[in-house]
């Protein structure tokens, strides 16, 4: 009889965990990504008989991360809003391409011509899905088929690319050795993020809209004004990682961000933001991109084969997505 | 059924051929459309009437199958993302398997490669039911799956199909001079479809899929006819992805990447609404013969293909949002 309550209150408490890591998926999440890096590190000693947790690592780690930050930040805000974005990595390919092609008139025009591009793109999907209603899905599927077509028109032609010195600096320097640029642009991106969707009326916006569009309606909320908003900066910021990577390679290709797709969705779920919208946070997704680049070194490591990480990566994405919606459905 | 919908119709005093217009309206109009397409498309082409036609048949063969499944499933009320890559799937794996293979030989693993397709199909809407997750996640993840598998199996174009077999999609029936392909097309439509549509099942979709909760309601095991719908829908995934491999020839592993677009379009185009329950697979056949004579019309044009891509992507946006606009209309 005594010990009735002692149960409850054990029961209680662990419901208070449970109720914690689901409000916090980011403690979750970062004790995955410590297990992930020791993991790597481990095989790393077996394969290559080095340890593959050093400062240089670290570093790199995050250099080859940030392009994914920034095109996963666009895909966040989105899927706040119960939609996703599958034109982000040609977004970020056609960027790449138009600050090549305008970097020979001065960088300025550079990455203004990249940007205009990106924010064109995504304008185009926001008055798709926010004023005529299409399905994200669709809308996004038929500009990235667009934009795909119109890339390999210009890809054929010969132009001189010059990409600015700026964005490859942005792209592929360090400071100090182990502080790769990027790294500081996006720590900046990040913070105006997380502070903005926490506070600002706009960010609380997308998640009413994400969480009940007819509730966010009825309380005045112009929702289409939401909606072709968040798809420009969805495309804006899919441009952002487009300079990035063309910063890395220093040479746009078609291919260029196509990996990036299926990646910006995998760290956005990855990170806890729900697919249906209305729930999460961009600080779960850098987490969820820090976990697939540790992911890929260890994949890398292992010899796997770009097959073998589409699978896994679609796989995470259905597997993820079910765990979340009972963990949060047993509310 | 039929006839408790029917009586308050009568009721209202609407006159019999208004509600034949409304229900079968649309698919005469897209038919409409292809016929209006036709003597443009002839004063452009110079080859005679019978080799063009037999090429567009060709043409538009994995379409019209994609379409068809495609159109199946957003009736059922989901849509399947995945339609295209595990065409691809099929695709490299008959031309990997199928090369030096006899004409019979090939024609019994085809048979055996859809009936895998079915099952593949279908374990993706069991996916579905069992997780409550709505169908386009599902099939977004599995799109990426079947697209690595489709890659792990040929990582280049490659393999072949054996001639008598691409023969058989290229080839007219006997002397008539209708095309073979197009004959597939319709022998599906008549021995597969309209069987199903006009039994249990197939009402069982439509109720699903325009109503989960009355369906549900009425006695209808709403997961066993979801399920159905994809493991239906993946017989013609399978025949689409063989249309691919006897019409090109070749194994690409990025082959299906345009149709799970394409076959969405088809089918909204076809008079399909993506809130499901609406529209059947005749005019879905249509749309697939219309978008792909559209392509067809802008190459004889002279206009550089990759730009013909751009102009057909943006006529399927242009075509999804007045499809949107439109039910939007008839359900509010």
């Amino acid at each position: 009889m005594t010990a009735m309550p002692e149960t409850l209150e054990r029961e209680s408490r662990l419901r208070g965990v449970q109720r914690f890591l689901v409000d916090n998926p980011v403690v979750v999440l970062a004790a995955v990504l410590a297990l992930l890096f020791v993991l790597t590190d481990l095989v790393n000693r077996h394969e290559v008989g080095e340890p593959f947790v050093t400062w240089n690592q670290l570093s790199t780690t995050f250099l080859v991360a940030a392009p994914l930050g920034m095109i996963a930040a666009g895909q966040t805000l989105v899927m706040l809003t119960g939609g996703v974005d599958l034109s982000v990595a040609f977004t970020a390919t056609a960027a790449a391409f138009a600050t090549a092609w305008q970097g020979g008139n001065g960088t300025t025009q550079g990455i203004l011509a990249g940007l205009a591009v990106g924010l064109g793109i995504g304008l185009a999907n926001g008055i798709g899905v926010g004023i005529f209603r299409v399905n994200p899905l669709i809308m996004t599927l038929g500009t990235s088929s667009v934009t795909f077509g119109l890339l390999s028109i210009y890809a054929g032609k010969s132009f001189e690319k010059v990409v600015p010195g700026l964005v490859a600096t942005l792209g592929s320097d360090r400071f100090f050795d182990y502080l790769p640029a990027n790294l500081i642009f996006w720590a900046a991106m990040a913070a105006v993020l997380i502070l903005g969707l926490r506070y600002t009326g706009y960010g609380r916006m997308l998640y009413a809209v994400g969480d009940n569009e007819v509730a966010a309606r009825l309380a005045g909320v112009r929702i289409w004004q939401v909606l072709v908003t968040v798809y420009a900066l969805c495309g804006l910021f899919s441009a952002f990682g487009g300079l990035l990577l063309v910063g890395f390679t220093n040479n746009p290709d078609l291919g260029l961000a196509t990996p990036y797709l299926l990646q910006s969705v995998a760290a956005v779920v990855i990170g806890g933001t729900s697919i249906f919208g209305g729930w999460g946070s961009y600080s779960g997704t850098i987490v969820g991109v820090l976990i697939l680049t540790v992911l890929g070194s260890l994949l890398t490591l292992l010899n796997s084969e770009e097959w073998q990480r589409q699978v896994i990566y679609g796989g995470i994405i259905i597997v993820l997505t079910a765990i979340y919606a009972r963990v949060s459905g047993s509310e | 059924m039929s006839a408790t919908a029917a009586a308050p119709m009568e009721f209202r005093g609407a006159a019999p051929w208004r509600r034949a217009l409304r229900l079968h309206g649309w698919t005469v109009a897209v038919w409409l459309v292809l016929l209006a397409l036709v003597p443009y498309w002839r004063s452009l082409s110079e080859q005679d009437f019978k080799f063009d036609l037999s090429s567009l048949a060709i043409d538009a063969l994995p379409l019209c199958f994609a379409a068809m499944a495609q159109a199946i499933i957003i009736i059922s009320g989901g849509i399947d993302l995945s339609i295209g890559s595990l065409m691809a799937v099929v695709n490299v794996l008959s031309a990997r398997e199928m090369v030096d293979m006899s004409f019979g030989k090939a024609i019994a693993f085809s048979v055996l490669l859809i009936l895998l397709t079915m099952l593949a199909s279908g374990f993706t809407g069991v996916v579905i039911t069992l997780t409550r997750i709505p169908d386009i996640v599902v099939t977004l993840g599995m799109l990426f799956v079947w697209q690595g598998i489709a890659l792990w199996i040929m990582e280049i174009p490659g393999g072949g199909v054996p001639i008598n077999y691409a023969d058989l999609a290229v080839g007219d029936l006997g002397t008539t001079g209708i095309p073979n392909a197009t004959v597939a097309v319709f022998a599906a439509l008549l021995l597969v479809w309209a069987p199903i549509r006009w039994l249990r099942p197939g009402l069982a979709i439509y109720a699903v899929g325009s109503n989960r909760n009355s369906a549900y309601l009425s006695g209808i095991g709403v997961a066993r006819t979801r399920v159905g719908a994809y493991f239906l829908a993946g017989l013609f995934t399978g025949m689409a992805g063989l249309a691919l491999s006897a019409s090109s020839g070749i194994g690409d592993p990025n082959s299906g990447t345009t149709y799970t677009l394409n076959s969405v379009a088809a089918a909204v185009l076809g008079g399909v609404s993506l809130l499901g329950g609406v529209g059947g697979l005749i005019g879905v056949i249509a749309a697939a013969y219309v978008l792909t004579l559209s392509k067809i019309i802008l190459l004889l044009r002279g206009t550089d293909p990759n730009y013909a891509n751009v102009y057909q992507g943006a006529l399927i946006i242009l075509v999804v949002v007045i499809g949107g606009l439109l039910t939007r209309k008839t359900r509010s």
